[in-house]
């Protein structure tokens, strides 16, 4: 095949989605390269091996089927390890968060630094002006801005604008979201009439390197497998009042709003209400005291507008799953660090998660919840 | 779409088979279709095939036909020869290839104590540090004839020297060095040595290890009484022929072909360092086998520059592919002390059969361009 000068690298994970992305560009008459990040090594940390494997990233399984693709649609393919840079830029800084008693979000560390740098960088390599992937979003240039901006995904139960709030302008400006105006159903329709094998592959779902979603067994396992010291993480459990009610084997095993595993029989129901690695303090109350009526978030990246000067009305994602608060914005000296005050106090608000900024579909901006 | 014209610069992955080779694997499939076990005139025609075969192969290597056994490749040989010698203790280098080193950990894991011999900035092992590592135990010392990664040659008449005085067995994997270099195993002094019939022309699949008469060798798998009670299984009788073929033509054109891609490999590496800033050879430049070249261009990531060569038409390696097919740090550049950095700049350029000058100055240029791309978009190793 001849190799355009400016072709678009296709970010491949073996799935329905980006496989779907990859076909659609090659019958809109693209030039394509498929491309799949190595990012772990399954077999690094054995103890963790569940059967099957199911739904976990970079497994030979997915790059079977993402290779498959691109032999089917007829595009240039390979494999590119960022094993090395993923270790360094998501898990490393994943278990720091959780030591540090946060509840971190690698897809968003994962997307600001793997997907949408190095990606990038490698998109490059080829001559690639544009890379596309498999995400549910839409991006718009906006010509009284001139602002690229980020807008929700038409198919909201799919929408993963809150693990992108961190793209910057001029990654935005090179990206293609071509999902962003269809369904799930519907790309499934369309990967089953291009007779793609993926079309009824199960979703990913979870951490995609933290195999059942068992965080602290990852931990642990990890932190053993790179010689890390880690000191005594024995800690007490205790009321907001102070009483003492139990021990703990570590702080990373709790994140705010949690209610089972606590190990502490009481008459009304417990909840984490926060953690502190400092101290090795786990607290725990009611539920009425996990309501919040305010925050800040730091380390803010503005998208769709330039900042906020003047408080400023925004719908405010404290999770993934959440469904947005109605809040005002209020500015600090700094201007990526705002302050988030809620319309009607929130459940757990969690230390380490991002609080993403939405004007309906738009997305303003998003940082870290302090 | 319209085709890239391909050229194909991997020559240690594999190579492709020759038209001679491929014209008596053809024939042979076809038509000596018996069991090279059997009593029959069936049975006859393919033993026949089978030790003219490996007269072939042993002539190659001034071995005796006898001495051979053939197996299903250079990984296979390596593991007959290590496991089967059932070693208390083994000497090896750092820079093996992964069938050693590989066979070498799961011998650790049942018990056998391992030496791995660091080796020096160009490549080589020291004689002297194998004569040291040398204990009452040592029940194989094995060292590769010529390393896949750099092409560097081992001296491994020198170690033949010192484990023969010692009475200790010597293993050397040949696979790299078979076709490129002439192989004596007498003058090597070496009692076993391992060959693969798709690094000389020959098929995929097939194999051989050298056996010195008199070598305490064990089965490692069982089944009938094939190759001397060696090598249990029915013979691969067309793939045996086709590297018996293919050992011919080697004979017949090492002396010419090596002094051709010799230069053309000269040719290559002048051209880079002339007009490519920040390049340079790895490993040492003399004492190599002809056809292979592992350069570093600074700044690089050798990766990004594979990917880009091949969408240019040049097929090329950087370390060793896992199993995925991503690119894995190599081994043998971090064994030589070349830092993380220049180990992941570097590329591997291995010479054959089909390569012409012209294709070669089409490499460099294609590599002049792709190195100044990365290099101004700075993809960082």
């Amino acid at each position: 095949m001849t190799v355009p000068k400016h072709p678009i690298a296709v970010a491949m994970s073996g799935g329905v989605d980006s496989s779907t992305v990859a076909a659609l560009l090659v019958r809109q008459g693209h030039a394509i390269v498929g491309m799949t990040m190595q990012l772990w090594n399954q077999r690094r940390l054995p103890e963790l091996a569940v059967e099957g494997g199911v739904g976990r990233c970079c497994s030979l399984d997915d790059v079977y089927d993402a290779r498959r693709v691109a032999e089917q649609v007829g595009i240039p393919y390979y494999v590119v390890n960022f094993e090395r840079q993923f270790e360094e830029q998501v898990v490393k800084p994943f278990v720091d968060e959780y030591l540090a008693g946060r509840t971190p979000i690698p897809c968003t560390l994962c997307n600001n630094y793997i997907k949408f740098d190095r990606f990038l960088e490698m998109a490059d390599s080829v001559g690639a002006r544009q890379i596309a992937t498999g995400h549910y979003a839409r991006v718009r240039f906006d010509e009284a801005t001139g602002r690229y901006q980020l807008l929700r995904a038409v198919d909201d139960s799919k929408d993963q604008t809150y693990f992108l709030c961190g793209l910057t302008q001029t990654q935005l400006a090179r990206t293609l979201f071509p999902l962003g105006e269809l369904t799930k159903p519907e790309v499934r329709e369309l990967a089953r009439s291009m007779g793609l094998a993926v079309a009824s592959k199960h979703d990913s779902q979870e951490i995609c390197f933290v195999p059942n979603g068992d965080y602290a067994a990852f931990m642990d396992a990890y932190l053993k497998d790179t010689g890390r010291d880690v000191p005594s993480m024995r800690g007490a459990i205790v009321t907001t009042d102070g009483r003492q009610l139990g021990e703990h084997d570590g702080v990373h095993h709790f994140t705010v709003g949690q209610r089972k595993g606590l190990g502490i029989a009481a008459g009304e129901p417990l909840y984490v209400i926060s953690t502190d690695a400092a101290s090795q303090r786990v607290v725990v109350g009611g539920n009425d005291d996990l309501w919040c009526g305010r925050f800040f978030a730091k380390d803010v990246n503005w998208i769709s507008i330039a900042g906020v000067t003047a408080p400023a009305r925004a719908q405010v994602k404290i999770r993934n799953k959440h469904s947005g608060a109605l809040s005002t914005l209020y500015a600090t000296q700094d201007p990526a660090r705002v302050e988030v005050v809620f319309d009607e106090p929130q459940r757990a608000v969690t230390p380490g998660q991002g609080a993403v900024f939405y004007d309906a579909d738009l997305v303003l901006g998003g940082g870290w919840i302090e | 779409m319209n085709s890239v014209q391909r050229f194909y610069f991997d020559h240690n992955a594999t190579t492709p088979v020759a038209p001679e080779v491929l014209e008596t694997l053809v024939t042979c499939l076809g038509q000596v279709y018996g069991n090279a076990s059997s009593i029959h005139h069936f049975g006859q025609a393919a033993k026949q095939r089978l030790e003219g075969a490996r007269r072939q192969l042993a002539s190659l290597i001034h071995a005796s036909a006898t001495e051979l056994v053939f197996t299903s490749g250079g990984t296979e040989a390596d593991n007959l020869a290590l496991a089967g010698s059932r070693p208390a203790h083994i000497v090896t280098s750092a820079i093996e290839h992964p069938a050693v080193l590989a066979t070498c950990a799961q011998l650790e894991r049942q018990g056998t104590a391992v030496t791995v011999l660091a080796v020096g900035s160009g490549g080589l092992v020291n004689p002297d540090d194998v004569r040291r590592a040398l204990r009452p135990d040592t029940g194989l010392v094995s060292i590769m004839h010529a390393n896949n990664e750099l092409g560097v040659v081992q001296p491994i008449a020198e170690v033949g020297r010192i484990t023969r005085e010692a009475g200790v067995p010597l293993h050397s994997d040949g696979v790299q060095a078979l076709g490129k270099i002439p192989v004596d195993v007498e003058a090597l002094g070496v009692d076993l040595y391992s060959m693969s019939g798709h690094k000389l022309y020959a098929p995929k699949g097939v194999g051989a290890l050298y056996v010195r008469k008199g070598t305490r060798l064990a089965a490692i798998a069982y089944g009938g009484h094939h190759e001397r009670d060696r090598r249990a299984g029915t013979e691969n009788v067309p793939g045996i022929v086709a590297l018996g073929a293919a050992a011919d033509l080697a004979a017949s054109e090492l002396a010419e072909e090596s002094a051709r891609l010799g230069a053309l490999r000269d040719r290559l590496e002048k051209a880079v360092m002339d007009r490519i800033s920040g390049a340079g050879v790895n490993g040492a430049r003399w004492n190599r086998t002809p056809n292979t070249s592992n350069l570093y261009f600074d700044g690089i990531d050798g990766e990004a520059l594979v990917i880009a060569l091949d969408l240019r038409g040049f097929a090329v390696s950087t370390g060793s592919a896992c199993s995925s097919g991503a690119i894995t740090p190599s081994h043998v550049l971090t064994a030589i002390g070349l830092s993380a950095d220049r180990a992941r700049s570097s590329l591997r350029f291995s010479l054959g059969r089909s390569n012409t000058a012209a294709q070669v100055d089409a490499l460099v240029d294609a590599l002049e361009a792709a190195v100044a791309h990365l290099r101004r978009i700075s993809v960082h190793a």
